[in-house]
């Protein structure tokens, strides 16, 4: 079953592609959401052939990306090129194997981690390329000015493609490895990292909403319809 | 020089449309020095080129050294400066005039667009993708309520921006007075509340697949952990502590 598990480098290069696109989208363009997990993961599943699997991890880690919302020149994750190697971790895994969705969020969690410091080290290289065009900048050049902005997304364009295509050579192997390892039972697996999901989630709702008159109420109020309706459900 | 008085100032579409498109870029280049400075001039630009003497100009080349300077806006609501300021320099105002404003907008426009959109509009859209999943929405489907409901918001706000700094110029403050920049930050949160509280149980009931068999310890579970990131808040971050337990797990389950 493990053999399954095996990818090959040349499955890799669309979804670099796709998480150099989705790492465009956090910050430099066109900040239409794209990059929310529950839409890059679900690219990256579908990519694969499992878009069902790939939404599912999107959502495991839309709970965590609500937490760190991108206020201005604050640090946070990057997740974007995260949940597509989450997505396509966990689309590349067969469905009955323990712990999948375990690994797929770790992964996707410290490749976020990774990203959002990739993020600064680029702001620090445009940076260094800006003062290396100083002159043409002072001038006002418009060729300088377009050139620069260019620059800037290319470079962004870039570091998605190498991180996810980094972070996917790096942890499908680290995956296999764990997988064929790991003793829990999938009961224990998914109960576990869907507690944290949930448990991230919850307080980064309570977070936005608490400043708000009433809004606890609200949330209250939407818990226990949400509760009815997913007991309904289940 | 153009000014209010001698004749009605106007941007043909094209030139409109084009700083549009060019505002999805706006923060193309980020630096901790100039923070969007760069990508404000890189919006305006299009208009810029027609003030007397165009691209190769002096006042043009004034205008871009001017508005590449520092300037930290939320990237949304940056569109209002950028329509603000091209009105500016196209007016011939003095430089002591738009200077004040390039130092007075900034605030307002960050807190307003944080608050209402990334601390209201994209989480409540989130919710919303959440919810349609765990009602059993296709992988599609989900993708398209999310993006549709989101961007629909987005483009709309951008397109106003635009459209009221271009036509208040640099008394565009009171366009942030509008009642959906004041107001809707609360109305949005409260819809935010109602709906992320019953998407979170309705999405995590569709993702627990076997470990529903342990759903009163995940429920346990879930309360303790919301309770302990919420007292951590401003210390640690509850998706980095995740990175900790996650990896814990997986740690003893392999070497037990």
């Amino acid at each position: 079953m493990i053999d399954a598990l095996a990818v090959d480098l040349l499955q890799l290069i669309p979804l670099a592609v796709l998480g150099a696109v989705m790492g465009l989208d956090v910050v430099s363009f066109p900040q239409a959401m794209i990059s929310r997990p529950i839409v890059a993961a679900t690219a990256a599943g579908a990519l694969i052939g499992h878009a069902d699997r790939g939404l599912a991890i999107g959502v495991a880690l839309e709970f965590f990306a609500l937490e760190s919302l991108p206020f201005g020149a604050s640090r946070y994750p990057e997740w974007g090129s995260a949940a597509v190697v989450g997505g396509a971790l966990f689309a590349m895994t067969p469905d009955n194997i323990p712990a999948a969705m375990t690994i797929a969020v770790l992964a996707a969690l410290i490749t976020a981690s990774i990203g959002g410091n990739s993020m600064v080290w680029m702001r620090k290289f445009l940076a260094r390329v800006a003062h290396r065009r100083a002159a043409a900048l002072a001038e006002g050049s418009g060729r300088a000015i377009v050139g620069l902005q260019l620059a800037g997304m290319t470079a962004d364009l870039l570091r998605g493609f190498v991180l996810t295509l980094l972070a996917l050579a790096c942890f499908s192997p680290l995956r296999t490895l764990v997988l064929a390892t790991f003793t829990f039972p999938a009961t224990l697996a998914r109960a576990f990292v869907v507690s944290v999901a949930s448990a991230v989630g919850l307080a980064a709702v309570w977070k936005v909403v608490r400043m708000t008159a009433g809004a606890r109420w609200w949330l209250l109020g939407g818990l226990a319809v949400g509760f009815a309706v997913a007991g309904g459900l289940g | 020089m153009n000014t209010p008085e001698s004749k009605p100032l106007t941007l043909p579409l094209s030139v409109k449309a084009t700083m549009a498109l060019r505002l999805f870029a706006i923060q193309g280049v980020w630096t901790y020095e100039t923070m969007i400075g760069n990508g404000i001039a890189f919006a305006m630009e299009p208009a810029l080129r027609r003030l007397p003497g165009g691209p190769t100009g002096e006042r043009y080349r004034t205008a871009m050294v001017r508005n590449s300077g520092y300037f930290n806006a939320h990237p949304y609501l940056a569109a209002v400066a950028v329509g603000a300021l091209a009105r500016a320099e196209l007016e011939g105002l003095p430089e002591a005039q738009i200077d004040r404003f390039r130092t007075a907008a900034p605030g307002p426009l960050g807190s307003v667009g944080d608050r209402l959109i990334w601390a209201g509009w994209l989480p409540l859209c989130s919710a919303l993708g959440l919810l349609a999943f765990g009602l059993g929405a296709t992988p599609a489907g989900v993708v398209m309520i999310f993006l549709g409901v989101y961007n629909v918001g987005h483009i709309a706000l951008r397109i106003w921006a635009l459209h009221a700094g271009w036509r208040d110029g640099l008394r565009v403050a009171h366009a942030l007075g509008n009642p959906v920049l004041r107001q809707g930050p609360a109305h949005v949160a409260r819809a935010t509340a109602l709906v992320a509280g019953i998407a979170l149980p309705v999405a995590a009931q569709g993702i627990i697949g076997p470990g529903r068999a342990l759903l009163g310890g995940v429920l346990a579970a879930v309360a303790v952990g919301a309770l302990v990131v919420t007292a951590l808040h401003g210390k640690y971050e509850g998706w980095r502590l995740a990175i900790f337990a996650l990896a814990a797990f997986v740690l003893f389950s392999v070497v037990r």
